[in-house]
């Protein structure tokens, strides 16, 4: 009996450590700046934040992107990278001095500085929207009062970036890229940000620790307080991982950077490093938006059933972004390439109402109770609006032949 | 601390405006335009607006210069070409200053130092447009939605007489 109580208290003392040890190791650091002035002490806090946030999520995109060609390889009935280090594992080290060494080609006729600068501002972005995601329990880099606000402010400049990539380049296939990214984030940006509605409106708050402490425990001590798993969250969490798809460029919307179609896009005219930022960009914009879909509806750094709660809450949020990461790959593997038609359609005629309707589900919920007579209630609007729009957009009788305006 | 960051951030501020009234091609000038808007956020978020900050990102950077770069690229030809100077836009910007100028001066019924900042949290924004400016927000969605109709009708493909 005390043998068991010292037992548990050891246990759930070792778990406490291991889940705060980050944040532990950041205090000792700050302990040594204990006698310099206010504000050195809180530029050095910030400083040890930025360098864990690009170590953690430069060797995760090293990583990423080493385990994404093993997956597609086993997808494709193929080996994947196999030759570099143990199981193909010292491919991004490769890949990073080969790009590094490569000579940097700027066109003639290009906008030098713009060229320059795109690659820099489009990382930047990513990077920045990284900073608001709370990866664990007291593991927030930078507690912003509008925390969700600020992730989509930042992302909202990866547009004008691409505009640069695209016009710096004085390039047609560039230009054209460009251009169909810009179209296809914009459209997608709608829905991205109507989904995250329901969730800010039932928490009442726009700071993401806010979200997740709002997710915290379990209904009948089994199923997770997560949003996913109310009728509104589950469609705004689908609609949501849509439209990420679409914003990072991946497979099956990858139109902007369609090979056989406009060489490469935007990237057509880089080279070297600045291709590998543009690369590495990309990447880091999916984990921002993964994370950011772990932490609005997957509950987090909360752990799916209360007996593992011992394991630490960082661990649970890498989990979950992993899990989602491999979906993006998997899709990758699956799906073929959309039109840039096919994808408009689906942004301004599924997507968009289906968002509103999660907005509305979500009101119907808090006002039913959130119980389960709102949980069925919110299931019933989202149903019958889902059926009401998918009788109005079929087009099974109105296939015609295709008609080309512009190349007969 | 906040007194140097407020020179450095007038001076990006103020030299990006510089740059967009004076550069030579118009796509430089108008990525200047958006870097001034940056330091503009950036002013709001030293004085403590966060919610103004970031909707001035959002809503400047994110859409309205993507919007005057595509009206760009749309409607001229000589994109790379350089442009002149325009004696009537500065005429015109000197007059909107002096005007500004002015009022600001003639201005009693608002203290203009202000004696401490306030942070104000966005639920407290939330709050008052859901209450006190509910109307000027309807209004606003109801114009906002009849624009998009109208622009829905304006490229709507019209059907030809067979």
């Amino acid at each position: 009996m005390i043998n068991d109580s010292i037992d548990g208290f050891l246990h759930r003392n070792v778990s406490k450590f291991a889940d705060q040890v980050f944040v532990n190791v950041k205090h000792w650091l700050l302990s040594w700046l204990t006698a310099a002035p206010g504000w050195v002490v809180q530029i050095a806090s910030s400083l040890i934040n930025i360098f864990a946030l690009l170590a953690i999520f430069l060797s995760l995109f090293a990583l990423m992107s080493v385990l994404e060609r093993k997956i597609l390889g086993r997808i494709q009935n193929r080996y994947g990278p196999n030759r570099v280090g143990p199981f193909g594992l010292l491919q991004p080290m490769a890949d990073g001095i080969k790009m590094l060494i490569k000579e940097d080609i700027v066109p003639a006729r290009a906008d030098k500085l713009v060229h320059f600068l795109a690659p820099i501002l489009i990382a930047a972005a990513a990077i920045l929207a990284l900073g608001v995601i709370p990866y664990g329990r007291n593991m927030t880099p930078f507690t912003i009062d509008g925390g969700i606000l600020f992730f989509f402010a930042v992302g909202s400049t990866t547009e004008l970036a691409v505009f640069m990539a695209g016009w710096g380049s004085n390039n047609k296939f560039s230009m054209l890229g460009a251009m169909r990214a810009i179209a296809q984030m914009i459209s997608y940006e709608l829905p991205l940000i109507i989904t995250v509605l329901p969730v800010v409106m039932v928490v009442g708050s726009l700071t993401p620790d806010r979200i997740v402490a709002a997710q915290t425990g379990y209904t009948f001590g089994l199923v997770p307080r997560w949003f996913v798993f109310t009728p509104w969250g589950a469609t705004a969490f689908i609609l949501f991982f849509v439209s990420g798809l679409v914003e990072s460029n991946r497979t099956p919307f990858d139109v902007p950077e369609g090979e056989s179609e406009i060489v490469a896009g935007h990237m057509t005219e880089y080279s070297g490093f600045k291709y590998a930022t543009f690369f590495m960009a990309e990447y880091l914009g999916m984990f921002a938006i993964t994370g950011l879909a772990a932490t609005l509806f997957l509950g987090g750094w909360h752990s799916p059933v209360s007996a593992l709660e011992f394991i630490p809450s960082y661990v649970w949020f890498f989990a979950k972004l992993g899990a989602l990461l491999f979906v993006y790959v998997w899709l990758r593997g699956t799906l073929p390439r959309t039109r840039i038609d096919q994808i408009m359609n689906f942004a301004w005629k599924f997507m968009l109402p289906m968002s509103f309707t999660c907005v509305i589900a979500a009101a119907v919920w808090h006002y039913a109770g959130r119980g389960l007579r709102g949980w069925l209630w919110s299931l019933f609007v989202i149903v019958v609006v889902y059926t009401i729009l998918s009788m109005l957009l079929d087009t099974q009788r109105k296939f015609a032949p295709r008609v080309y305006r512009f190349a007969e | 601390m906040s007194s140097v960051a407020f020179v450095l951030l007038a001076i990006l501020t103020l030299a990006a405006a510089l740059a967009a009234a004076t550069l030579q091609k118009l796509m430089h000038a108008t990525l200047s335009f958006a870097v001034t808007l940056v330091g503009i956020a950036a002013l709001f978020f030293l004085l403590g607006a966060e919610f103004v900050g970031l909707v001035l990102v959002f809503v400047y950077i994110g859409a309205v210069a993507v919007l005057i770069v595509f009206t760009i690229l749309l409607t001229r030809r000589d994109v790379g070409k350089d442009r002149g100077a325009n004696w009537n836009g500065a005429l015109l910007a000197i007059a909107v200053f002096g005007g500004l100028t002015w009022a600001i001066l003639k201005t009693q019924s608002v203290a203009i130092v202000g004696s401490h900042i306030r942070v104000i949290p966005v639920k407290r924004i939330g709050e008052a447009l859901m209450t006190s400016y509910v109307w000027p927000l309807l209004c606003m969605g109801l114009l906002l939605t009849a624009a998009l109709i109208g622009a829905l009708v304006l490229v709507m493909e019209e059907k030809r007489n067979e």
